[in-house]
């Protein structure tokens, strides 16, 4: 009983709870200031402006995943959805993000080439 | 998420609406997150209580030719049970004497009801000027005996207000049953031929989006926008608004939010989008509801968890307008659905 009941804890632990990211408001009770200027400026960022907030949205769910934040995934896979965004849209942004961390892996094989170039005879 | 049956005929132990309003009564409620009487309370509001009487919803029958995955009736072509002529003469009596300006036809799909047009026009000739019927569009598809529904609805300057819970195929397929959308499209181009949706046109048709799945629904006017956008370019489909609509978290999408693990997420979004302002405005303050078997309820939500009206009146063969007038609206945690975010009620958002 006593095994089953580590057990049980021990696999309740780990860095990430998807419970947390209702906490999140909860970041400005160590800090209201701040709290609050951040989250103003983060809504903000998210109004309609020269982009709208369904092409923001897709933007943050690259990012999120580019970035490999858990709750960042959740949020803006949820947001998405709320905003009738496809899951063909949502593959597309994923993409775009996948080819700009390749694209970055691969770009700096101009530096190995030049190195490689620099140190052979 | 195909569904073959109602959860009735499969004998879910969630079929039951006491078994409903036990779940949504314990487990968060219990211990996390406040009631919804507990909510409104703190609002100052000692319990809801209805305006004026606007609308009479009448649920015509909770048989349908769908067996939509998140419908609150629970409704599909197995349920059987529909209002008869002697209950809709009831109505029409209560119709006369009521000061309700707007008729609000309900289902399953009210068409497949077999009184379904004598109402219509005995509703007509009683002084209603103001028709709604919750069509489910494929039923105008469904058989010879509908392909004129059209027609009927335009001689009766009925307002459609249609379910479509996405512009693609694939989403509203997933909700509703394979090979929805392209009768739903059918359908919509059969309305729009006869006049209906035009932007200038007073025959009245519009939209209702559900979100299919455990969200909540978006913007109403950015939803309307990308609707209109894709139906027109797509299927040179128009239509006048777009209603987003919150599922409520009872029958089927209760169900369906308790399998797939969603429930308490839902729950919290839900508590945590309530708007006070939305309640000014919820629905059953304007509007009683009637049930195929002619039972009084303060909203079509209520009805399927068979909360009758706490009130003396509860039945249309002795509807008493002072007395319901006087009533305490009964309220419960899926009350929380028509209070998130803008609001949802059967006309859309409220806030």
């Amino acid at each position: 009983m006593n095994h089953q009941f580590a057990k049980s804890q021990l696999m309740q632990e780990t860095y990430y709870d998807p419970k947390d990211l209702r906490k999140f408001g909860k970041i400005s009770e160590w800090n209201q200031e701040l709290g609050d200027k951040f989250f103003e400026y983060y809504n903000k960022v998210f109004e309609a402006g020269t982009l709208s907030p369904r092409e923001k949205s897709l933007i943050a769910l690259a990012v999120a995943h580019t970035i490999q934040c858990p709750y960042c995934i959740d949020a803006y896979t949820g947001d998405g959805l709320q905003r009738g965004i496809t899951k063909e849209e949502m593959i597309e942004a994923l993409h775009v993000a996948g080819a700009i961390r390749g694209g970055a892996t691969m770009v700096h094989g101009v530096q190995m080439m030049n190195k490689y170039n620099k140190l052979s005879m | 998420m195909a569904i073959s049956q109602s959860m009735q005929k499969q004998g879910k132990a969630l079929a039951d609406a006491q078994n409903q309003l036990t779940h949504l009564s314990n487990g968060i409620f219990k211990t996390e997150l406040p009631t919804f009487r507990t909510q409104i309370k703190s609002l100052g509001l000692e319990s809801l209580r209805p305006k004026k009487l606007e609308i009479l919803q009448i649920n015509l029958g909770y048989m349908c030719n769908q067996i939509c995955a998140h419908c609150h009736v629970d409704a599909g072509p197995d349920r059987k049970e529909i209002m008869t002529k002697e209950t809709m003469k009831a109505c029409l009596e209560v119709i006369e004497k009521s000061r309700a300006h707007t008729l609000d036809l309900t289902g399953g799909a009210p068409e497949m009801n077999p009184n379904f047009r004598w109402f219509v026009e005995e509703a007509s000739k009683a002084g209603i000027k103001d028709f709604i019927v919750r069509s489910n569009l494929t039923i105008i598809m469904a058989n010879k005996t509908y392909q004129d529904l059209p027609e009927f609805f335009k001689k009766f300057n009925i307002h459609i207000v249609s379910s479509m819970p996405h512009w693609t195929r694939g989403k509203t397929d997933t909700q509703r049953g394979d090979g929805v959308f392209d009768k739903s499209i059918a359908a919509l181009k059969k309305l729009n031929a006869v006049g209906y949706g035009q932007p200038d046109s007073s025959l009245r048709l519009d939209l209702v989006y559900n979100p299919s799945g455990a969200f909540l629904p978006g913007n109403q006017k950015a939803l309307e926008r990308d609707f209109k956008q894709a139906l027109l370019t797509d299927f040179s489909i128009e239509f006048h608004n777009l209603f987003a609509i919150t599922n409520l978290p009872i029958s089927r999408f209760l169900d369906y939010l308790i399998a797939s693990g969603n429930y308490e997420d839902y729950m919290y979004n839900l508590v945590e989008a309530f708007n006070p302002k939305a309640i000014e405005n919820v629905m059953c303050t304007n509007t009683i509801s009637v049930s195929w078997d002619g039972y009084l309820y303060d909203c079509d939500f209520n009805q399927m968890l068979h909360l009758k009206v706490a009130s003396s009146s509860n039945h249309i063969s002795h509807f008493n307008l002072n007395a319901l007038q006087n009533r305490e609206i009964i309220v419960s945690q899926h009350c929380y659905g028509c209070t998130a975010g803008a609001g949802s009620s059967c006309q859309g958002t409220l806030a």
